[in-house]
């Protein structure tokens, strides 16, 4: 048995990550009866999955099925849900773990706040924040105040004080009164809030940390970040999402494009990345861009009537369960997959001209468009060798965190006690990630369950955290 | 027939890590007008089995050895090296262009593409005081050695470009000599026309030369100099640095003005090749008077003015619009007044394609230099 649960401590799991693998895995192990601390650093749980607007292949709406099981996790008596709250350090070893966890000032009291937006209204930079696009729920696209909540879904649905932005935490005055403060009926507002620190013990560790969206600024002859009309598929799903900022309405600059091209592999299956910048390459497949591109293609069809729609691909990857089924779908719907990856995206007029060998042709053509929705992939996140120092994990050589065995140990890391759950590993797709989630859960559970003494008998290897 | 070890060839080229994605061909300036198409020649390459034949490859004389086509791949392929190395393949066959032959043997006897004596090389510097590295010459221990290149020293309107430099530098106090008759060609353009054996002892020669006279620093008026030196002699510990990195280093000061609206061309051999965008943009940024626009395929994205790898001497596949004359209309769409670039085949290929399009009094072709200088 593990010792402290002997002691009377009740087996417990830190979770760390609020993402789809986080909520998956904190499902499994405090249905199993345990007690599980799962801690998010942004101020709501989600994660990707949220921004999304339906999944592939069966064309779900992502936050129809994805908004039940948050509020599972915010209902659940064995789940302590501590979002806008980091990691700060950890001890100990597998079955008896001390974590500490910093919780963010929101400068709002979670216990008050009603949800209800007036401080959001009344707020002086209403509609004039936008957040950076690599966090941010609408990927940027959007503006809104310096106190939100992400999206109205949110879990908790509480507000938050963006500290980067609000004129107060900023200058240290924001006019003669506090308008947020004054339109708040609940007096949930406290800007003397302070970082606060909480330790717990826990069993057993699951790091479900997720990834970083590759910068396309880093491929510059796409386009990005110079032509408005060069987006990404994480902002085209905020401009499908009924829940963005168009309403589901696929606008740009009020316009809706006629002639779209999709481009695959940006900044996937590229190595020669960081030639210049002094940053990684990204060798690996990213694995989701191909159906996200066939997904994006069928929505932009089915919303766009009339609508010229090109993928460029170097290989279509369609191996899940209903995949090819559904690129056959999108083909059949009169979407035009031309093979060869576009070189250069360049102003023409007031359109834009894509550039690309047609590699079946043999020639070199140059596709119009209004809007080019750059494919861009997934990679470690940017504070992953953060992580990786304070928990104690070895990386793979494309950064993420490694698994002890790559066929038979696939959620355990290195560290005995520590499983790894969902992107944070490699690129997945939903299916894959709920998958990886359940079997980190499970092997957590296969700790807190008691068998700890015959799992890590090699006690050097269980001391590695000093 | 002229075969290849095709097999031996896709090992020393890393070209089975091609992926037959395209990028290469669909960012090719010359693809879309000539017959060249690296991806596929590289897929002919991979299909060939024991053998390729190089014979009536004809579009492989066509490449501007732009760089484009590496600075797309995702997989560090480089078709532009290939190209060059089958250039070479060919060129070891005895199979030389013409214009090429003559261009080869003059770089052999008079240490210059361009068929000029050795004599005349400094004669472009007569009156200018400028010290010498050569024997008898006094700058020995100066920090810096300016090398000219061979059309900044014979071509008369590029001469201006080389003598606006001596001006900034002596205005900047910059300590430097060149060497005078004793400098010869780089060789960057012999590599790419495929004489390696020739480039191999021009680069041995300047080698012992730059070494015999203690320099350290080199500065130099072209990109392709540049680049040579940088990226294909052998590391000798001399610092290279293209004049307009020096220039950005040590900020001129300046009593008059230039004022004009000023578009920048990135010499290929500059930016794509060596990644130095900001450092001309810097220097045009900080003359008084330059409103800088840009064009819309600017750095990363720059057009090929088609006046590197050799092809200042050859037609190619198709002899039409050369990218110039499509370079130039992109300029003229901007409205500037001058196109400013930094790279003596740029300035002479532009400066063309202005006269062919009779838009001399619409748009003025500078190198950066004269600017410079006007407004000193």
């Amino acid at each position: 048995m593990i010792e402290y649960a002997s002691n009377g401590h009740k087996p417990a799991a830190l979770v760390i990550g609020g993402g789809i693998a986080g909520i998956q895995a904190a499902l499994d192990i405090a249905e199993a009866g345990f007690k599980v601390y799962l801690v998010e650093r942004s101020p709501s749980i989600g994660g990707r999955m949220s921004q999304l607007d339906k999944t592939f292949p069966t064309l779900d709406c992502s936050s129809c099925i994805l908004t039940p099981r948050m509020v599972d996790v915010s209902r659940h008596p064995n789940i302590d849900l501590l979002t806008y709250s980091e990691v700060a350090e950890v001890s100990g070893q597998a079955g008896d773990f001390r974590v500490r966890i910093r919780k963010k000032p929101r400068y709002v009291d979670e216990d008050k706040c009603r949800g209800c937006g007036l401080c959001a209204q009344a707020c002086r930079l209403s509609g004039r924040v936008s957040g950076d696009p690599g966090v941010d729920f609408n990927a940027g696209i959007a503006r809104r105040a310096a106190i939100f909540v992400p999206f109205p879904q949110a879990v908790p649905l509480v507000y938050t004080v963006d500290p980067q932005a609000c004129i107060y935490l900023t200058r240290g005055v924001c006019g003669k009164t506090f308008l947020c403060k004054d339109a708040c009926d609940a007096q949930a507002i406290d800007f003397s809030q302070t970082e606060q620190y909480l330790d717990v013990q826990v069993g057993t560790i699951v790091v479900a940390t997720g990834f970083d969206i590759f910068d396309a600024h880093r491929r510059p002859e796409m386009g990005y970040g110079v032509y408005p009309q060069v987006i990404t598929t994480l902002e085209f799903e905020r401009l499908a999402s009924a829940s963005g900022p168009t309403a589901g309405k696929i606008i740009l600059d009020g316009k809706m494009p006629k002639q779209i091209v999709f481009i695959h592999c940006v900044g996937s299956r590229d190595r020669a990345l960081g030639r210049w910048d002094g940053e990684g390459s990204n060798p690996y497949c990213s694995r989701v861009c191909c159906m996200a591109v066939a997904k994006q293609a069928h929505l932009a069809h089915d919303r766009i009537p009339g609508a010229q729609i090109t993928v460029f691909y170097m290989d279509v990857r369609a191996f899940g369960k209903g995949f090819e089924e559904f690129y056959d779908r999108v083909r059949n719907e009169g979407i035009l997959y031309r093979r060869g990856n576009p070189s250069e995206v360049i102003r023409h007029g007031d359109k834009l001209l894509v550039r690309a060998e047609d590699t079946l042709l043999g020639e070199l053509v140059e596709v119009e468009a209004d809007l080019v929705v750059l494919a861009v992939g997934m990679q470690p996140r940017r504070d992953a060798s953060g992580v990786a120092e304070m928990l104690h994990l070895e990386r793979s050589e494309d950064g993420f965190f490694l698994e002890d065995h790559p066929k038979l140990r696939p959620v355990e890391s290195n560290v005995p006690g520590v499983y790894l759950a969902g992107c944070c590993q490699g690129p997945k797709d939903i299916p894959d990630t709920v998958a990886h989630a359940k079997a980190a859960a499970s092997a957590a559970m296969i700790l807190l369950a008691g068998n700890g003494q015959r799992l890590f008998a090699n006690q050097e290897k269980s001391s590695l955290l000093a | 027939m002229l075969k290849i070890d095709s097999r031996q060839f896709i090992q020393d080229y890393g070209l089975y890590a091609c992926i037959q994605c395209g990028k290469c061909t669909g960012g090719c300036p010359m693809a879309i007008k000539t017959r060249l198409n690296p991806r596929m020649l590289i897929y002919r390459l991979l299909i060939a089995g024991n053998g390729f034949d190089l014979e009536g490859r004809e579009e492989l004389w066509d490449c501007t050895t732009c760089s484009t086509c590496y600075s797309r791949c995702p997989k560090l392929v480089n078709p532009m090296e290939a190209v060059v190395a089958l250039r070479s393949a060919i060129v070891e066959n005895g199979r030389i262009h013409p214009n090429v032959k003559t261009a080869l043997e003059s770089t052999f006897r008079h240490g210059n593409p361009l068929t000029m004596p050795r004599e005349e090389r400094a004669d472009w510097a007569k009156d200018l005081q400028v010290k010498s590295f050569a024997a008898g010459g006094a700058a020995e221990g100066a920090e810096y050695l300016y090398f000219v290149g061979c059309t900044p020293s014979y071509d008369p309107r590029v001469q201006k470009v080389s003598r606006a430099l001596v001006s900034l530098f002596q205005h900047n106090g910059i300590d430097f000599g060149i060497l005078g008759v004793e400098e010869s060609c780089c060789g960057s353009e012999v590599r790419r026309l495929g004489e390696a054996g020739l480039f191999e002892m021009i680069s041995e020669e300047n080698g012992e030369l730059f070494k015999s006279v203690g320099a350290e620093h080199i500065i130099t008026t072209s990109p392709h100099c540049f680049n040579t030196f940088k990226n294909d002699y052998p590391k000798n510990g001399v610092q290279v640095q293209h004049y307009t990195q020096v220039l950005a280093e040590q900020p001129l000061s300046y009593s008059g003005k230039f004022d004009k609206t000023v578009t920048y061309h990135d010499p290929c051999y500059l930016g794509k090749h060596n990644h130095v965008f900001d450092e001309p943009r810097a220097v045009l940024k900080a003359i008084p008077g330059v409103k800088l626009v840009e064009m819309d395929r600017s750095r990363e994205k720059s057009l090929c003015c088609e006046g590197g790898g050799g092809r200042m001497w050859l037609e190619g596949t198709n002899p039409g619009t050369r990218l110039a004359q499509m370079r130039v209309q992109e300029a003229l769409e901007t409205g500037a007044e001058v196109l400013a670039t930094a790279c003596p085949f740029c300035l002479l290929t532009l400066e063309e394609a202005v006269k062919h399009l009779n838009a001399e009094d619409r748009l003025r072709v500078m190198d950066i230099a004269e600017i410079a200088v006007e407004a000193m």
